[in-house]
């Protein structure tokens, strides 16, 4: 058994003629949370659909468990699916299921459990993330937050090896980001599994992480540990981790001279 | 001179560019929409074994349609009441008047205004949720949990679909005949024995309601058909969304009304 879960070897994506990824290089160890950050529009996201096969990269290729993510058919992907769980941006609870039929739909699902057990299961998982309460509301009735941690137990439904995070504490009030935080961190522990965060918000991926890499250009721009980069010289890293304005990744919009702008707008 | 000329050229190679892609495109979406119905039957099964997501789908499609379909049934029927009473009373067969609404109905008007109606009742409430699972990311969510949507989102909608559309032409003709009777029998006074045994002495299982029936079947694959395709090949917008279900009423029309003159040319062939 590899020490590395999933492995990324000098992946290229891109489409319509553009790459967005270039010869990327990733490692995620087992047991462990890594973290992808880059900014807005770097394809941080669009790794996590190579991971879970969702695109299929134009070169080199993700392993997970050993397996070629890319190569494999319908059935030996969704077999592979099985063993990850996802997390979305806004959660994509379904919205026509109560909060508990939501937990329960993977069980269902994928397992020939009896009802009985999934009750107690679905339960279980709520009662992880704090709303064990909430298991009779409708999506619509939830928080953004609460919504999060329903998808949360969602995704840890049938104890995956592989969680994945995209943007966990995008839009949260800073208590939900503290629980979802904390959350990350718990489930990975008590479930031996592996996390892969994408998220753009330095502090709290830098408090739960184990390993970093910064994704800008289409490359890895840099990678470490959060101490090791928050002590970074790099300057995408120090303009990122510590927010700053201007930098390498400039405030304007690439445009023609402000004046000559101006000026073209007055002859009109 | 040769400026006008070059103009004039770029203009229309311009305008045959802009023909040539839409036409490209007309004919992927014709192959997308194709691919997605097929995959639909390739995975009933799944659906047919879990009967109870079609049977929740036939509530949605089917039950939530019946208010609308048996009021527009009755006044469709009424009209034609009126309608047929004032042409055949001028050739003094006013006793026909049960058969012309029953035959109008059961032939033509059941199944195809049934069909525009479920396409704008139904029809857009199942591309508007296709298309919002699809932008909110729940059908990826379910891609990710290794479950296939469209066994288990878009075969049962489909079926329920299909099996729902002549249940809903059946009860617009029968509501529709009942109209026609109200204007023709009560309110003109057109005699109770003449309207129904004309009707039942003229109107033929095989030529007439068998055909009806098959028309409903074929509107029902197409309506739900074009629904769930728009629904699921819109794009993840607020807007992509709202011109899918513009699409789903405007190309479900066309295909009903289309669909109606092939298959009435079939029938009356044969």
């Amino acid at each position: 058994m590899s020490e590395n879960i999933v492995e990324i070897d000098n992946l290229s994506f891109g489409f319509k003629g553009r790459l967005l990824h270039k010869n990327i290089n990733m490692v995620f160890p087992r047991g462990k949370v890594v973290a992808i950050m880059g900014g807005s529009g770097s394809g941080k996201t669009t790794l996590l659909r190579l991971i879970g096969g969702q695109i299929k990269p134009v070169k080199g290729q993700v392993r997970v468990d050993g397996k070629v993510v890319h190569e494999q058919d319908r059935d030996g992907m969704y077999k592979l699916r099985r063993t990850m769980g996802m997390l979305f941006q806004h959660g994509a609870l379904f919205t026509d299921l109560s909060v508990f039929d939501n937990v329960a739909f993977p069980m269902r699902e994928l397992t020939d459990l009896p009802e009985s057990m999934i009750r107690d299961l679905v339960l279980m998982k709520l009662n992880a993330v704090g709303l064990r309460g909430a298991h009779q509301l409708s999506p619509t009735e939830l928080s953004g937050g609460m919504a999060r941690r329903v998808a949360l137990a969602r995704a840890v439904a049938l104890d995956p090896n592989i969680i994945m995070y995209d943007e966990p504490f995008a839009g949260l009030d800073p208590i939900s980001m503290g629980v979802i935080c904390d959350l990350i961190r718990s489930l990975n522990d008590a479930l031996g599994a592996t996390s892969i965060i994408v998220s753009h918000d330095v502090k709290e991926t830098f408090l739960i992480a184990d390993y970093v890499y910064f994704v800008a250009n289409g490359e890895v721009a840099a990678e470490g540990t959060p101490h090791d980069l928050m002590q970074s010289t790099l300057p995408f890293v120090h303009q990122f981790v510590h927010g700053e304005k201007d930098g390498p990744v400039p405030f304007h919009y690439p445009a023609t001279s402000y004046q000559a702008e101006l000026f073209k707008q007055a002859s009109l | 001179m040769q400026m006008i000329n070059s103009t004039l050229f770029t203009g229309m190679a311009k305008l045959l560019r802009g023909i040539g892609r839409r036409m490209i495109e007309r004919i992927w979406r014709l192959g997308a929409g194709a691919r997605l119905f097929f995959l639909t039957i390739i995975y009933s099964g799944e659906s047919f074994k879990r009967f109870h997501l079609t049977l929740r789908e036939i509530y949605f499609t089917g039950v939530m349609s019946l208010l609308i379909i048996v009021v527009s049934a009755f006044f469709v029927g009424m009209v034609l009441g009126l309608q047929g009473y004032n042409t055949l009373q001028k050739y003094g067969s006013s006793e026909a008047i049960g058969v012309l609404v029953a035959l109008s109905l059961v032939r033509e008007l059941g199944p195809v205004v049934t069909a525009l109606l479920f396409a704008g009742r139904a029809g857009t409430a199942i591309t508007a949720e296709i298309g919002l699972m699809k932008a909110t990311e729940q059908l990826s969510a379910m891609e990710m949990m290794a479950v296939n949507p469209i066994a288990r989102v878009i075969a049962p909608r489909f079926w329920a679909g299909v099996i729902a559309m002549p249940i809903l032409a059946a009860l617009f003709s029968m509501v529709g005949v009942l109209g026609g009777y109200m204007v023709a029998v009560p309110l003109i006074g057109v005699d109770d024995g003449a309207f129904w045994s004309q009707m039942q002495a003229n109107v033929d299982v095989r030529d007439d309601i068998v055909n009806g029936v098959i028309k409903s079947v074929v509107f029902g694959v197409a309506c739900t058909m074009i629904a769930l395709f728009e629904g699921f090949d819109a794009p993840p917008t607020a807007e992509g969304v709202s011109h899918a279900t513009t699409r789903t009423v405007v190309i479900s029309s066309l295909a009903v009304l289309g669909l109606d003159f092939v298959l009435t040319s079939f029938m009356i062939t044969v």
